[in-house]
């Protein structure tokens, strides 16, 4: 209990401190305070143009293009190119698709394992490459969003904004912490897997590689991708508890700092000390259940003469101590990282519920850049909402929100469930999902439904008990992540330039204010209305099902 | 205007006639939630219909779906219907009234020809003598006479139209009672005063506004999540190996979308106009009563809105060496032949005194020389402002007691009063202070605009000095003195491109650029056509405070709408948790722990549902008709307020509701 | 589509940078600073390789200590877990095989880290209850007193995080090897 609330208080305490001033910093950087950094970047990219928010979104399509482009074709050919040790052979078209729609969304959700798929090439170049500049491109979206809504006459220029990204904000804290962790024990090596002889004389390949950088940038851009199979259970990616907490602060600093940015960007500090109120509120209520739930012994050892006393141990690792697996479970998909400290498909049911509404909700800081964008939708709403009860036409930061802006709100929301639960019902009622199960009954219903709430967010997590390396998972799953990931950055930069052609109001005592304790309270109930109407039908029949049977 | 009670009779009856002949699909259209019920609701019709043909599921509980799901489409278009109603019944009388109007329109060769009002076009002159009905909307370019508008007003006091100035404006359907005038027509046939009255008591030319287009939006969106959480549920059903009945479906997919609010929402925009002509206030558009709501910035006239509207006299000062009975007399004298309320206030104070002396001449007040008093013989006794005086003197004025006078009249402005020069001959005896009287309750009533987040500033002709005196004593926010229309229209601009919303009101031809450019312009009734043309209201009785009302009524229209929006949604939560177990306990038996309610049968729970879903909106319609209670307070006690009545209230209401018409329902055996 | 040429000049930007560089300083950093770490913890004994210290190996005799249950069968190049849920036979089924295997009763009931499986399958670490329940079986095959085999388990054992894990583990290679030190 007290060693549960240490953890939590430093990891999520923590972060939240180091936020403030990383928050600040990036607010500067992308404000142009940083001159000469942002002329060497124009020489680079030879454009600096100012764009609209329909040039910004063509730049970032025709950037993430080449992104998927290049990897695609890095990917399959792999086989033909030098940094393969191990010798890894072709992949299939399926996987290929799949796993390149997976890192150019920021999803990196993995149906192969890394150690026995990849080449190393394929694994740096390709893959953590991607874990660059796709967590690059979620930050760049946001600066252009904030820059609309706080009245600039432009955007921005994408180019520009994509390398303050990559290259200051991501690269030297991935720096940072990519050197912690090769001094914490996590490989960092171009040598093929070790062969070795056990004690009893067995042998054992141990497969290894240059994880370290990897793991770094990873966890850091809400990646979430492993470089072996098991993610960040697997010793080599997590030696220690240290290394551990290193990673965690990794995962959720910046979808924190980005919330103080955008605060700082549109000049209303207040405003995002609201937002991240409720983000943080909703975050410690999910980290809490799922702390609480997992400390469940497992059901499955009930009748047998085991002793059990630290709560459900099935798939989670002991040197990482008892609160990391579930802590990390709720933080890795609140942030939309989907790395994992503990096997999710093991939780106890109403255990695995928790990472499935961090998805489900997916703004309680949410991925890089993108969180804070996916919460502005839910801001549109709460304020529409809340405008009309407070006896005025609702506006936002003095813009009038109506029909338009109200449709495009509602397309970005919508496609959550649509891609959720239509991707569910399609795969529970045919053999394409069932027959992929490992887990039968509601366990089962909840694999599926995990798979695509984890697509759909961009998270990457899953249940990982889903044979999911098939041509229909892949395929379905990879278009999933991509109208996943476009849609909800898109839509808000319409929004916002539809918001910036209207003549704004001033703000008064009669206006709604976005700052202070009503407006988080509006702003959560309006979330948890939305999530909890949406998503109660599937979760009654997966997690909640799974825990009455089991109650009984 | 007489309107009638809510639920009378006379409304009731053609409103449910209404509701049926509403279920036509092009009417419901223009509203997608109902609409989506309807369209379920015959599929669920169909899917009885052959089950009762192939002998298969519940034949009586699923009539008593499909009655319930069509109760509620028949109940939302009953609150449109009743809403519709009320001013239809307005509008009959003031149509009866359009078509008895007969036009005696003048020739070119001065002749005389009778023709139907219907026929006369903008442009023509008429003649209306007394006795008459005014046939067409126009302004009056010959003879004064005496105008009964009581069947546009309500108010049967006669008021006087004459031709130029601001009262030539004269409306089709008012009575001359007494002389005759001759009326340039200014409107097309169907365009006129009394159409567009017609047209909006009646709500046919309503349009939606932008924020219920804005929030027919959201509700459809609501709405397709709905279906597709619904919809997806036959495959998990599928896939836990059971199967869940059609009418069933639709019975949850009916009761989680937000029927309520959509069944209500255009109940209460036709409400709000409705209460704004209870309030004998027109709104052209429903736009602009919103707009009302988001005023920042309020326009007021300082005479007649903020200080009664005539100054009184309050004190004689005398100057140096003038005993105070020359004055107090001379100043008598000089009004007794002035009736305005200023020179009656003046004899008033000046107590009692000579009568009128034979012969004496009254001098007029023009507004070239801005001075009147009285000529008895030679001697001029005047009264007037005091640059107004001095200059009738000329160099004949003592320079002494001409500095005197300005020091004098000085101290009076500085105190927020008006000083009026008296002069006897030749001779400056001293000045009246005539002072505003600022209204009773004003100060509280900026204060709690105030609150509301709106600033004030008053508009007067007076000097600054005055004009910041009757600030400080009225507790407005701003003034503009010695204002012109020019100024006022800057003002408004100014303000505006600031981000403000400006309210106003205005009567006259040069107010009119300014009531245009206002985001919300009350047009005076008695004014000038250009000026009722350029506003997008016009207030019936002519009342300037209004304005502050009329705020208060648009922030209700749109907080009603929001409070039953929250309501509407909260109230899917409850009916989850009766309808889901009810589906879900088939396949998997233990969720039945999420029967919270404990409702009797599956069948039962979801009867009950859906039976909530119905009655409450024709429960809510005399809310939205009189809208959310509506007080001022800052938006964020309004937003908390309203939160815990309808959001807490919108969970917690038919937790109870359903439980309640369970327990009837399966005690009477339906479920 | 004048965004061709500059998302081309961003891919070899970032490429260099983001990869090449960043791979580099991170590659020459592990390998100057910590080789041993970033080599994979491979421990050498007698010249030979016998497994890396972050890695299970799998240990089937009585004379040492048994690692937790792998779901990949300790197989260094196919991490996995389980992924089986608390509802699931199979986990019933394989928990039951533990326990048969472990000989635990009602009275003598076996630690539960040595029946669940790890995340990755390869974890190296037991709880310090769950050495403890070992140490009569490897000291009987050993022909140790138990007295000594416990004491080399609380040698090695420790707090993985101090106040923020204080439950105790074992490294089961490194208890191993001390044990084979001790001889016997």
């Amino acid at each position: 209990m007290l060693a549960s609330l240490l953890t939590v208080a430093l990891i999520v305490g923590g972060a939240a401190l180091l936020s403030w001033p990383l928050g600040r910093f990036m607010a500067a950087l992308f404000s142009g305070r940083y001159a000469k950094a942002d002329i060497l970047f124009a020489r680079i990219a030879g454009s600096s143009k100012d764009q609209d928010w329909k040039a910004y979104s063509v730049a970032l399509l025709v950037f993430n293009a080449v992104m998927f482009a290049f990897v695609f074709a890095l990917l399959s050919l792999q086989h033909l190119l030098p940094l393969n040790p191990d010798g890894q052979g072709p992949a299939s078209i399926h996987l290929i698709f799949n796993t390149t729609a997976s890192f150019v969304t920021n999803t990196n959700l993995q149906h192969y394992s890394g150690e026995s798929t990849w080449s190393y090439l394929a694994q740096l170049a390709g893959l953590m490459w991607l874990q660059f500049v796709s967590a690059a491109t979620g930050i760049a979206a946001l600066a252009a969003l904030a820059r609309g809504i706080a009245g600039h006459p432009s955007m921005g220029n994408f180019f520009i904004d994509l390398q303050r990204a990559a290259f200051c904000v991501l690269l030297p804290i991935a720096l940072v912490v990519a050197l912690s962790l090769a001094a914490s024990g996590v490989p960092m090596t171009l040598e093929g897997a070790a062969q070795v002889t056990t004690l009893e004389g067995a042998a054992q390949t141990i497969a290894r590689g240059p994880a370290a950088a990897f793991v770094a940038i990873k966890q850091l851009g809400t990646n979430g991708g492993g470089f072996f199979g098991p993610n960040s259970t697997h010793p080599f990616e997590n030696p220690t508890l240290w290394a551990n907490f290193i990673e965690m602060f990794a995962i959720i600093i910046i979808p924190m700092a980005c919330v103080w940015m955008f605060g700082r960007m549109i000049g209303r500090i207040r405003h995002a000390g609201a937002i991240f109120g409720v983000m943080a509120a909703l975050l410690l209520v999910k980290i809490t259940a799922v702390i609480a739930f997992e400390a469940t012994p497992s059901q499955a050892f009930a009748d047998l003469p085991i002793e059990q006393n630290v709560g459900n141990l099935e798939g989670k690792e002991l040197r990482l101590g008892a609160t990391t697996g579930p802590l990390w479970a709720a933080i890795t998909t609140s942030t939309s990282n989907g790395s994992v400290g503990a096997m999710h498909d093991s939780l106890n049911p109403l255990a695995g519920l928790v990472p499935m509404a961090g998805m489900w909700l997916n703004e309680t800081f949410g991925g890089v850049g993108v969180g804070m964008i996916n919460m502005f939708l839910y801001i549109i709403v709460a304020v529409f909402v809340a405008g009309m009860m407070v006896g005025r036409t609702p506006e936002y930061l003095g813009h009038r929100i109506e029909g338009r802006e109200m449709r495009l709100a509602v397309l970005a929301l919508i496609s959550h469930p649509v891609l959720i639960l239509g991707g569910t019902a399609l795969f529970a009622a045919t053999s394409w999902g069932v027959d992929t199960l490992a887990n039968s009954g509601a366990h089962g219903f909840s694999e599926i439904l995990y798979e695509f709430s984890s697509s759909a967010a961009n998270n990457g997590s899953g249940f990982e008990g889903l044979g999911d390396n098939t041509a229909p998972w892949n395929w379905a799953t990879g278009i999933v992540m991509l109208i996943g990931r476009y849609l909800p950055i898109l839509v808000p930069l319409a929004i916002v330039g539809s918001l910036m052609a209207k003549r704004r109001s001033a703000e008064s005592a009669g206006t709604l204010s976005v700052e202070g304790n009503t407006f988080g309270i509006m702003l959560l109930i309006t979330i948890l209305i939305f999530g909890a109407l949406t998503f109660f039908p599937a979760a009654a029949l997966g997690p909640i099902a799974e825990h009455v049977t089991l109650m009984r | 205007m007489e309107r009638a009670s809510l639920f009378e009779r006379k409304l009731v009856v053609p409103a449910l006639r209404d509701s049926f002949v509403k279920l036509d699909p092009r009417t419901l259209v223009r509203n997608p939630v109902m609409f989506t019920t309807a369209v379920v609701a015959a599929v669920a019709t169909v899917v009885m219909v052959r089950n009762l043909a192939i002998g298969s599921g519940d034949p009586l509980f699923e009539g008593q779906l499909v009655f319930w799901l069509w109760l509620t489409v028949l109940f939302g278009n009953f609150a449109e219907a009743l809403a519709e109603g009320r001013g239809k019944a307005q509008a009959q009388s003031l149509r009866s009234t359009k078509d008895q109007l007969v036009a005696y329109r003048l020739l070119q060769n001065g002749s005389v020809e009778e023709i139907p009002a219907t026929q006369l076009h903008a442009g023509d002159v008429v003649r209306v003598i007394q006795g008459q009905l005014i046939p067409a909307d126009g302004e009056v370019i010959a003879g004064v006479a005496s105008v009964n508008e009581a069947a546009i007003t309500g108010e049967s006091a006669p008021v006087i139209r004459e031709a130029g100035g601001d009262r030539s404006a004269v409306t089709a359907g008012t009575m001359v009672i007494a002389d005759q005038i001759d009326i340039k027509v200014t409107a097309e046939p169907g365009s006129g005063f009394l159409d567009r009255m017609i047209a909006l008591v009646e709500g046919a030319s309503r349009q939606k506004t932008p924020n219920e287009i804005a929030l027919t939006v959201l509700l459809t969106g609501l709405t397709l999540i709905f279906l597709i959480a619904v919809g997806t549920l036959p495959a998990f059903a599928a896939y836990a190996g059971g199967e869940i009945a059609v009418p069933v479906l639709i019975a949850l997919f009916v009761a989680l979308i937000p029927t309520t609010i959509s069944g209500l929402l255009s109940a209460i925009g036709i409400a709000g106009m409705d209460r704004l002509i209870r309030f004998n206030v027109l709104a052209k558009s429903g736009r602009a009563v919103e707009a009302a709501g988001d005023i920042s910035t309020l326009l007021l006239d300082k005479t007649g809105t903020i200080t009664i509207g005539d100054r009184q006299a309050s004190e004689f000062v005398p100057l140096p060496g003038v005993a105070l009975g020359d004055l107090v007399a001379a100043a008598r004298l000089s009004s007794l032949a002035d009736t305005t309320p200023e020179g009656r206030s003046i004899v008033a104070l000046a107590g009692d005194g000579d009568a009128m002396p034979e012969g004496a001449e009254p001098i007029a007040f023009t507004s070239q020389t801005r001075v009147s008093g009285l000529m008895i013989g030679e001697r001029a006794l005047i009264k007037g402002a005091v640059d107004a005086v001095l200059r009738r003197l000329g160099d004949k004025a003592d320079p002494t007691a001409a500095a005197a006078l300005r020091q004098a009249s000085e101290g009076i402005a500085r105190s927020g009063g008006t000083p009026l020069a008296v002069a006897d001959g030749n001779r400056l005896l001293g000045v009246v202070h005539l002072k505003d009287i600022v209204k009773a309750g004003i100060r509280e009533r900026f204060a709690e605009l105030r609150r509301m987040g709106i600033r004030t500033v008053m508009i007067t002709g007076d000097n600054p000095l005055t004009a910041a005196s009757i600030t400080a004593e009225s507790g407005v926010d701003d003034f503009l003195a010695e204002a012109t229309p020019e100024d006022k229209l800057a003002l408004i601009r100014k303000e505006q491109a600031g981000g403000k919303l400006v309210a106003m009101c205005g009567d006259g031809t040069n107010d009119a650029p300014a009531l245009a450019q206002s985001d919300v312009g009350v047009a005076m009734n008695t004014g000038t056509q250009a000026a009722r043309e350029a506003g997008n209201m016009v207030d019936l009785d002519s009342d300037p405070t209004k304005l502050i009302e009329i705020i208060g009524i648009g922030k209700q229209l749109l907080m009603t709408r929001g409070a039953l929006t929250t309501f509407s949604i909260a109230n899917d939560v409850a009916k989850y948790f009766a309808i889901l177990p009810a589906i879900f306990v088939v396949l998997y038996p233990s969720l039945g722990v999420l029967n919270v309610m404990g409702l009797a049968t599956p069948s039962s729970a979801i009867l009950s549902a859906i039976i909530f879903n119905a009655i409450i909106i024709p429960l809510l319609v005399p809310l939205a008709l009189k809208g959310v209670a509506y007080r001022p307070m800052p938006a964020a006690s309004q937003l908390l307020r309203n939160l815990g009545i309808y959001g807490l209230g919108g969970v917690v209401a038919p937790f109870i509701g359903i439980k309640l018409i369970d327990i009837a329902v399966a005690g009477l055996g339906l479920a | 589509m004048n965004h061709i040429l500059p998302s081309l000049r961003l891919w070899i930007a970032t490429l260099l940078i983001c990869v090449l560089a960043y791979g580099a300083v991170v590659l020459g950093f592990a390998q100057t600073v910590a080789p041993f770490q970033a080599n994979g913890s491979i421990i050498v004994q007698d010249g030979r390789p016998i497994g890396s210290r972050l890695i299970a190996q799998n240990f089937t005799q009585d004379r040492y200590f048994w690692p937790r249950p792998s779901a990949a069968d300790y197989n260094g190049m196919g991490a996995m877990g389980s992924n089986l849920s608390p509802t699931s036979d199979k986990l019933k089924q394989r928990a039951a095989e533990t326990v048969s295997r472990y000989a635990a009763a009602q009275d003598d009931p076996i630690p539960a880290d040595l029946v669940a499986a790890s995340g990755g399958g390869l974890d190296p670490h037991i709880s310090l209850a769950g050495a403890r329940y070992q140490a009569g079986r490897v000291a009987a095959a050993r022909g140790l007193p138990v007295r000594s085999v416990e004491a080399v388990i609380d040698r090695l054992a420790f707090a993985p995080g101090g106040a923020f894990a204080p439950d105790r583990i074992v490294n089961v290679l490194e208890l191993n090897m001390a044990l084979d030190k001790l001889g016997r």
